[in-house]
Parts: structure tokens; C-alpha cells; sequence
């Protein structure tokens, strides 16, 4: 579903290039559960960028579900970002002025889908997420592990193929953490593709499929 | 997005930003308030000197001895010089003129009056009775019926006046001395105020022969001609210039002045005063526009991070540059509808303070009031919106 043929990512810092990732080959098949880990600066975190369509490849090619998505146009890849791609990111990025059910609500507005079907979509997800006496607190109301619970709901909302998880329990503890994995596990039986950036060796270990990195290149795949 | 989603995502931004709302609004409101409060004022002042000329009596031309070059100038036309005489006979031939309805030689002078061992010096004007109508006076008790002569020696005194001699209000009647003359009060004037520098309560009318007999002269000061009607004022001047040119061995030594002509030259002076008074206000409404662009701007940096967390979620560009957009238009349409009210609430109380002052804000500033809220409002969240629209995701996310 994910191919990466010889992608390389090249930063230029003043008269330095930085290369963050250096020839990356890498398929990842439909429904697979992968952990990606490796220090800090080892480019996990723009390999996951680059696949959410958030960075461009300075060279290389991406196919998303046998689609070039690199050459697609801005507003193409927003479409996809919005309905084949869900995020997650370590300190949760809720909008804080909007309640839990209006945070959820974001990508099915920018989707243009009318009012009352996203009414019936937010509350069928706030039940399964367990969240719908939290519906209307806003995030500074809300837990950690339920903060990232909204997140989650967020990012799924629209049945994205593939879930980035940028560090999704790096501000929660151990307990709560194990929550937001169980629920990511959960996700990953009802098919969805689920690609981990983390540091945590344990929640690492969890998935089906290991990637190591350093100096921006893949060290061990198994 | 769809547009209603845009609009009310948007306001709600608008709303939860509360002070810096109301911050912005007033800005933009004192803009489009100062504007509109200041073309009242300038509106309200041209009114006002129209009212005054229109007081003065309609259809007007005046006719003054001397012929200036400045044709048409006020102040040119007191200063011309003098070659010939315009006489009462001069008057008289404008009887049969086509176009004239009525007319008032007139003279104006010093002189002292007394009565009862009272004196005083007032201002003393000699004419017919044709004035009266012309100049829109109103008589308070008796009547005033004086031709070009002779006339009985009868005077009209101001309503100051007969109440300074006369303190008991019995003035009609009675014997009056004007310089070494003796005068019956035959009428007194209804009180009138001050119109255009002339103040019927201390003044004293008598016919224009005792006039010309106490200041010794031939010569008026004036001849005041009323028009049938306003749209005969030109054919009617050029008509008495030829009568008096004919009078006065076909030389041209009279200045004759339509009240139109005086009328359109204040009217050109007010409006270009209210326009530019206008303009003066729309600069703060420029200042406010910057205001909201550096607000706008401050607004992206702040949240760089939500911007970057829309992007990740699928915002285009064109969406997140419309939010932004939007939310600068609410506060603008917002402001222009404060301002509005603000400023339409100023001029009631110009109004209210200056009873006198029709101090109404024309439409057409109103209009141009919001246009250019809207325009600088919109102009000024260009840059802050197309620069949120640009910014790079992964910068904006990995701010914490």
C-alpha cells in the first residue's frame, strides 16, 4: 500500500546540508502494524512526515495505494492527507478553544459533509471511544489519555488507511499510555494500517513489524 | 469546507477571541464613526449657511454702485469704485422690467435716536416698503407702507429698540427724533435674531426719502430686486444691466450680484470643506486597517500550530487562507455597523447640543464609510491570511 523507492530527504542549513533520510526503500503492505524507532535525529519523524504528505521527498518516488502522491497538486494532497491519512501526534494538537465533539468534527467539516450527518458520524465515535459524557468539555477540561482519545477519534473519523503515530504516548503515563495502545491495537484488527514513531522500547516490541533507524537510513527490518 | 461551515467556523474564532474582538472593532468603529460625525458636521455646516442665505430671501439680485472687475466676488464688489451715482430714479425705471417682481432701494447708516430723553446711536436703514417682502421681515405691531416718495415721516423700530425707549411697550404712536428729525413709530419688528450680519431687533426703518434727507446724499447704498422666479434671476440681470447702462450715458458702473451665483460659490467652498474633513477622518480608518493587519499577523504566530495541526488533517491552502479571511471581514462588517451606529448617534448629539447646526450625515458618506472599513479590513488580512496558508506543517507542528 506504502512504497518508497530511493527516497532521500536533504535540509540545508546555512551552507550544511543535513541529509535527514538517505535512499529509503520501503513497502508497507495494507493492514500491517509497524514500529518505527531509532534515536533522536535518526529521521524517523520526517519519514513519517514525508509519508503523511506533510514533507516532500528532495528525491525519490512515493506511491500511496498505487497513486504518485509527490506529483499530485496542493489541494490534491490535502484530499488525501484528509481522507486516506489520520494523525496522531505526541502533545495532542487540540484545538483549545473548540470542545471535544467540534475537534472531531474538524475533518468531516473541511470534507464539506452537511451538519447532520456529521452530528450522527461525532457521536457514534464518541461512543465507541468512550468519550460522550466528555463531548462538550473543551481539551483544557480533559485528561491526558482523554485528550488523546479525541485525537485518536479525530484521526479517524473519516476511515483513513493508513494511522501516523508520531510519540502517541510521550506525554501520557504508563497506564494511560497502555490505554491509547490498546486503542490503536483496536483499530489495527478492524484493518487499518498503523505506523508508530517511538521511543518506548516496550510499545515498540508491540507491533508486527520493527523498523530501526539511524543517520536517516533503515538499520534492521524485522 | 462549505462556505457556511467557513463563515461560522470563522465567527466562532472571532468570539473566542473576546478582547482582541472588541479591541479591533472599536478601532475600525471609531474609523468609520469619525467619518460619518465629521461629513455631518461639514454637511451640517453648509446647510446651515444655506439656510441663512435662503433667509435672506429667494430669487435675490442686488445691484451696488461701482463696477469691480472681479465680477461676482462679494468683497471685490465693496470695493469698487464709484463714477456715478445710483439714484432713486435709477430704481424707479425698474418698475416695467420684465422679470422683476418687486424691488427696495435701500440706504444704510449711523444715526442717533432718541425719545424721551433716551438716546442711543443705532443703525438706520432707508427704504420701501417692498423691503420688507423682500427681505422676509416680520412686523410685530402696525404696518410699514413707504413708496419711493414722499412719504410720511413714519419709522418701524426693532423689537430691541422700542423696548429700550419705550420700556412700557407703548412705542406705537408715539414721537421719536432720528438726528435732527422728528419720526411717528408707525410699526415695530418682530424679533428675528441676527441673519447674515444684519439684526432686525436694533434696527430702525424709515422711507428712503427721509433716508436720502438725513444723510444728505443721492446715492444708495443699494438696490435690492426680487425675481419673478429663480430661473429668470440671469435673463432678469441682464436686463436691468442694459436698463441702468442706458441710464447712465451707456456706461457700465454698476455691479449687479445674483444670490444664485453667491449661493453656488459657498456651496462649492462647503462641500470641498466636508470632503476634505472626510478625508482627514478616513486616514484613521487606514490606521485602523494597519492595526488589524499587525493584529492578524499576530494571530498567525500564535497559532502557528493549529494551522499546521489543519493542514495535517486536510485543510488546503484556500481554506485556511478564507478562515482567516473571514475572520478579519466579521470584525469589519462588525466595526462598520458600530461606527455607523456610533457615528449616527454623534451627529443626534451634534444636533441635540447645536439646535441650529442641521447636522444629518449625508448617505453618501455613510456608504463610503463602510466601503472603506470593508476594503481596509479585507486589504489589511491579505498578507496575514496568505502568509498562514503558506506556512510549513512539519515548522508549525513541531512547536510545542
Amino acid at each position: 500500500m506504502i512504497a518508497l523507492t530511493a527516497i532521500s530527504r536533504i535540509f540545508t542549513m546555512g551552507d550544511q546540508e543535513v541529509r535527514a533520510l538517505n535512499n529509503i526503500n520501503l513497502t508497507i503492505a495494507p493492514g500491517a502494524y509497524v514500529s518505527v524507532m531509532g534515536p533522536s535525529g535518526s529521521g524517523k519523524s520526517t519519514l513519517l512526515n514525508l509519508i503523511g504528505l506533510l514533507d516532500q521527498p528532495t528525491s525519490g518516488t512515493y506511491l500511496l495505494e498505487n497513486i504518485d502522491v509527490t506529483s499530485l497538486s496542493e489541494t490534491d494532497q490535502a484530499r488525501v492527507r484528509r481522507e486516506r491519512i489520520g494523525f496522531i501526534f505526541q502533545s495532542f494538537h487540540l484545538i483549545p478553544r473548540l470542545t471535544a465533539a467540534e475537534n472531531i468534527e474538524l475533518p468531516l467539516i473541511l470534507d464539506g459533509i452537511p451538519s447532520a450527518e456529521r452530528k450522527k458520524r461525532v457521536r457514534a465515535i464518541l461512543q465507541q471511544t468512550n468519550l460522550l459524557e466528555r463531548a462538550d468539555h473543551r481539551p483544557s477540561e480533559l485528561s491526558g489519555g482523554q485528550r488523546q482519545r479525541v485525537a485518536i477519534a479525530r484521526a479517524t473519523i473519516l476511515n483513513p488507511a493508513v494511522l501516523l503515530a508520531d510519540e502517541p504516548t510521550g506525554n501520557l503515563d504508563h497506564k494511560t499510555g497502555a490505554e491509547v495502545i490498546a486503542l490503536l491495537e483496536n483499530l489495527h484488527h478492524q484493518g487499518t494500517t498503523i505506523i508508530t514513531v517511538t521511543h518506548d522500547r516496550e510499545i515498540g516490541a508491540r507491533a508486527h513489524r520493527k523498523i530501526q533507524m539511524r543517520d536517516g537510513e533503515v538499520v534492521s527490518d524485522d | 469546507m462549505t462556505r457556511q461551515d467557513a463563515f461560522s467556523l470563522s465567527f466562532r474564532t472571532v468570539v473566542s477571541y473576546r478582547l482582541r474582538a472588541i479591541l479591533i472593532l472599536l478601532a475600525m468603529a471609531l474609523g468609520v464613526a469619525a467619518v460619518v460625525v465629521l461629513t455631518a458636521l461639514g454637511e451640517g455646516a453648509r446647510r446651515f449657511v444655506m439656510n441663512q442665505f435662503t433667509a435672506l430671501g429667494t430669487n435675490l439680485i442686488i445691484i451696488i454702485p461701482g463696477r469691480s472687475e472681479t465680477a461676482g466676488g462679494f468683497i471685490g464688489a465693496l470695493v469698487g469704485e464709484t463714477p456715478r451715482d445710483l439714484t432713486l430714479d435709477d430704481a424707479a425705471s425698474l418698475t416695467a422690467l420684465p422679470g422683476v417682481r418687486r424691488f427696495a432701494p435701500l440706504n444704510v447708516g449711523l444715526s442717533e435716536i432718541s425719545a424721551g430723553g433716551l438716546l442711543r446711536e443705532v443703525t438706520l436703514a432707508g427704504s420701501t416698503a417692498s423691503l420688507i417682502a423682500i427681505r422676509r421681515m416680520r412686523l410685530a405691531q402696525g404696518s410699514f407702507t413707504a413708496d419711493n416718495g414722499p412719504n410720511p415721516a413714519e419709522a418701524v423700530l426693532g423689537a430691541k429698540i422700542a423696548h429700550e425707549l419705550f420700556p412700557k411697550g407703548n412705542a406705537l404712536g408715539q414721537r421719536i427724533r432720528l438726528g435732527d428729525r422728528r419720526f411717528r413709530v408707525a410699526g415695530i419688528f418682530a424679533m428675528q435674531g441676527e441673519s447674515m450680519g444684519i439684526n432686525t431687533d436694533e434696527l430702525v426703518l424709515i422711507p428712503i426719502d427721509h433716508a436720502q434727507a438725513l444723510f444728505n446724499t443721492q446715492s444708495l447704498f443699494r438696490i435690492m430686486v426680487e425675481a419673478e422666479s429663480r430661473s429668470v434671476i440671469e435673463p432678469t440681470k441682464k436686463v436691468i444691466r442694459a436698463a441702468l447702462k442706458l441710464r447712465h450715458d451707456g456706461e457700465e458702473d454698476v455691479t449687479i450680484i445674483g444670490q444664485d451665483a453667491i449661493l453656488a460659490t459657498f456651496d462649492k467652498i462647503l462641500r470641498a470643506l466636508t470632503l476634505a474633513v472626510s478625508g482627514i477622518a478616513a486616514i484613521s480608518l487606514a490606521v485602523a486597517g494597519i492595526l488589524v493587519m499587525n493584529v492578524m499577523l499576530v494571530a498567525v504566530s500564535q497559532r502557528t500550530t493549529e494551522i499546521g495541526l489543519l493542514k495535517a488533517i486536510g485543510a488546503t491552502h484556500t481554506d485556511i487562507r478564507n478562515l482567516f479571511l473571514l475572520e478579519t471581514l466579521w470584525l469589519a462588517v462588525a466595526g462598520a455597523v458600530v461606527g455607523i451606529i456610533l457615528g449616527y448617534l454623534g451627529s443626534l448629539g451634534l444636533r441635540l447640543a447645536y439646535p441650529q447646526l442641521p447636522a444629518y450625515p449625508p448617505i453618501w458618506a455613510s456608504l463610503a464609510a463602510i466601503a472603506t472599513a470593508l476594503i481596509t479590513g479585507i486589504a489589511a488580512s491579505i498578507l496575514p491570511a496568505s502568509k498562514a496558508a503558506r506556512l510549513n506543517p512539519v515548522l508549525a507542528l513541531s512547536r510545542r
